[in-house]
């Protein structure tokens, strides 16, 4: 068990990187706390699966270094460094039956047979194997295959941490929830750190107590999921979190805040005050569509828009408005009303966001 | 829904039937027939039944080559499998070194039979053979022309140069095709590099591996140029392996009616042992 932490990180797969987009990984600070859930979230290619192999020793970083409590690991095999990882494929040992992939490890470290005997049926138990343990391994199903990598890696004592390398994508859709929650009850019972990879954000929601989200080889924003969605901090974060994903008008200055085709958008002196600190002309709005405020009377503050489609999801809607140029996206509930060809859009001013170059500015609080 | 019968679609299988017919079944069935007939001159032929066999099974010259044959086809697998596992751990998995070595573990492949048997001949003559010179000056006695075991040897030796880069390569194939998540996996469980072989590697050449088997028992149990040009069978009869002595038998002492017996049981031995094999593997492969 341990607290990982990454201290100026950074990774290139060329041997001399000049350039920032030859990194895999860019320079980065990060501490994964003892005994969390994370989820490392992000688009493919973003460099997550990059971050975990050098977590886990399968890759050593160009640069930086990895501690472990504290301790650097860099020149540890991932034997040494006690980690478990789970792979995106089920890795099992196909000659072999079940029993026998969970004894693996721990018969690689000389353990005494009786404990390994004792240590494998315990592990059997909590992953629901133990029906299985005399089959053959190849002979099992994705999610039992899945389960018994895992199990490979539980069952050594005193495991730094888990790493899963988007492990359910090859899993059947109602079986997904199933392991889900087992790896949350591994979780709570353990007391493992566990790093958890994926590009699925409903995932990395439902598994994780906090999210980092990577975009181009950086975490991009570290924080809880709700954090994510009503905080995004860049507007990339915006974008990939919810679903829809965030809306964004470019916007430029003008007396008393910001505008766009010549509607105004009013800001707080204090959020003004830190604009005006700003030279860049990089300026966007955000806002959600859940938070997107939808009226079919010209109410004050409001945008005038022209409705462009409604797609029907079942238990809400989403609305496709087009606001002087700009396409609009208002999530409304089931019983809303629907308007047809004019709506009025209004936002609500602590759902609106400002970015600048693409980073989100607030208030100083005082 | 009824299902419709549309028996045009025999037409289409027909050029393939043709094919087949007149590349292997024709063929076969003449051989069948010349098996079962004494035959003395184009207008004079009795029947004979199973006489041929019943004699061919006796002759103690086919059983000797018999003898012969499927000790040298145990030889061949046993060296050529481990050797060609071996090597194909060994090349490197990437980069211009690679594409090297699969160019020179191919360039054997490429050279005709009788090119290879004159090749070993020469290579292994005493007075202007490299290889023969470089023993005999190592105080070696090796003559593979009057002696039977360097004969043995020396066939033994070209079969392995000749064709352990097939096995080899289908090895390569069969490794490149582990995802490197098996050995970051194994990497993890602390297995060692034996365990990587055992457990890994070995399990997922299984299907390349029957087909390098397969193969190779098929080609050495039916070798015939490379010996033939070597040695010619001997010396005496100790490289005469199966092929050569049906030859023989056929266009030597134009023997018509054993020879086709000889033929079809020679045929049938091929496919016993690789249907044996194979259904072993398969079952032992479906069981638990």
């Amino acid at each position: 068990m341990a607290e990982i932490h990454l201290k100026t990180l950074a990774h290139s797969y060329s041997a001399n990187p000049k350039s920032p987009g030859e990194y895999a990984i860019r320079e980065m600070d990060h501490v994964w706390e003892q005994g969390g859930a994370y989820a490392l979230l992000g688009p493919s290619g973003c460099g997550k699966s990059t971050l975990l192999n050098i977590i886990s020793g399968l890759l050593s970083p160009s640069e930086g270094e990895v501690l472990f409590d504290g301790q650097r690991v860099n020149e540890l095999s991932p034997a040494e460094r006690n980690i478990a990882q789970v792979f995106q494929f089920p890795v099992i040992y196909d000659s072999m039956t079940v029993f026998d992939n969970l004894a693996f490890p721990l018969r690689n470290m000389k353990i005494q047979e009786s404990r390994v005997q004792k240590k494998v049926l315990e592990i059997a138990e909590i992953l629901e194997l133990q029906n299985l343990l005399k089959n053959k391994a190849k002979n099992l199903t994705a999610d039992e295959k899945q389960k018994v990598s895992m199990g490979r890696g539980l069952v050594r004592d005193d495991v730094s941490a888990i790493l899963f390398d988007e492990p359910l994508t090859v899993i059947d859709p109602n079986l997904k929830w199933k392991l889900r929650r087992k790896l949350k009850q591994i979780h709570e019972q353990f007391n493992i750190t566990m790093v958890y990879v994926t590009h699925d954000q409903l995932e990395a929601a439902t598994f994780a107590d906090k999210i980092a989200l990577m975009y181009g080889g950086q975490i991009v924003q570290f924080g809880t999921p709700r954090e994510l969605f009503e905080r995004p901090n860049h507007t990339f974060v915006g974008f990939f979190i919810g679903s829809p994903g965030m809306n964004f008008i470019e916007v430029e200055r003008c007396e008393g805040g910001v505008a766009f085709s010549g509607q105004a958008v009013p800001l707080d002196p204090g959020l003004q005050d830190v604009l005006s600190q700003t030279s860049s002309n990089n300026l966007k709005i955000g806002i959600r569509p859940e938070f997107v405020h939808i009226s079919t009377e010209a109410i004050s503050g409001a945008y005038e828009c022209d409705v462009l489609h409604v797609e029907d999801l079942g238990t809400y809607k989403i609305l496709t408005v087009d606001l002087a140029g700009n396409k609009l996206k208002a999530r409304l509930d089931e019983d809303q009303f629907v308007p047809e060809k004019k709506a009025f859009a209004s936002f609500p001013k602590q759902w609106l966001k400002l970015y600048v170059d693409e980073y989100l500015v607030e208030e100083d609080e005082k | 829904m009824n299902k419709v019968e549309n028996n045009k679609a025999w037409f289409l299988v027909l050029p393939v039937v043709l094919l087949v017919a007149f590349s292997a079944i024709v063929p076969l069935m003449t051989v069948v027939n010349y098996s079962v007939q004494d035959i003395f001159d184009q207008n004079t032929a009795y029947f004979v039944g199973a006489e041929w066999y019943r004699e061919i099974l006796q002759d103690s010259r086919l059983q000797d080559s018999l003898l012969r044959q499927f000790t040298f086809s145990f030889f061949v697998l046993l060296i050529e499998i481990p050797l060609g596992i071996a090597v194909a751990l060994m090349m490197p998995t990437k980069g211009r070194s690679a594409s090297l070595c699969l160019i020179l573990l191919a360039i054997p492949l490429l050279i005709p039979l009788n090119v290879v048997g004159t090749i070993w001949q020469v290579f292994g003559r005493t007075d202007i053979g490299l290889f023969g010179w470089a023993l005999t000056g190592l105080g070696i006695d090796y003559n593979y022309a009057s002696n039977p075991i360097d004969a043995w040897l020396t066939v033994l030796l070209m079969d392995v140069w000749h064709w352990t880069s097939l096995v080899a390569l289908l090895c390569y194939s069969g490794l490149r095709a582990i995802p490197d998540a098996y050995y970051q996996a194994a990497k993890i469980d602390r297995a060692s590099g034996w365990a990587i072989f055992r457990y890994i590697q070995l399990p997922k050449l299984k299907s390349v591996l029957v087909i390098g088997i397969l193969l190779r028992f098929m080609d050495s149990f039916m070798i015939y140029t490379e010996p033939f040009v070597l040695t010619g069978g001997g010396p005496g009869n100790s490289t005469t392996f199966l092929s050569q002595t049906l030859t023989q038998m056929a266009i030597g002492q134009f023997d018509i009616g054993p020879a086709a017996a000889f033929s079809l049981i020679y045929f049938l031995i091929v496919l016993l042992v690789s249907w044996l094999f194979f259904t072993t593997i398969s079952h032992l492969d479906k069981a638990k």
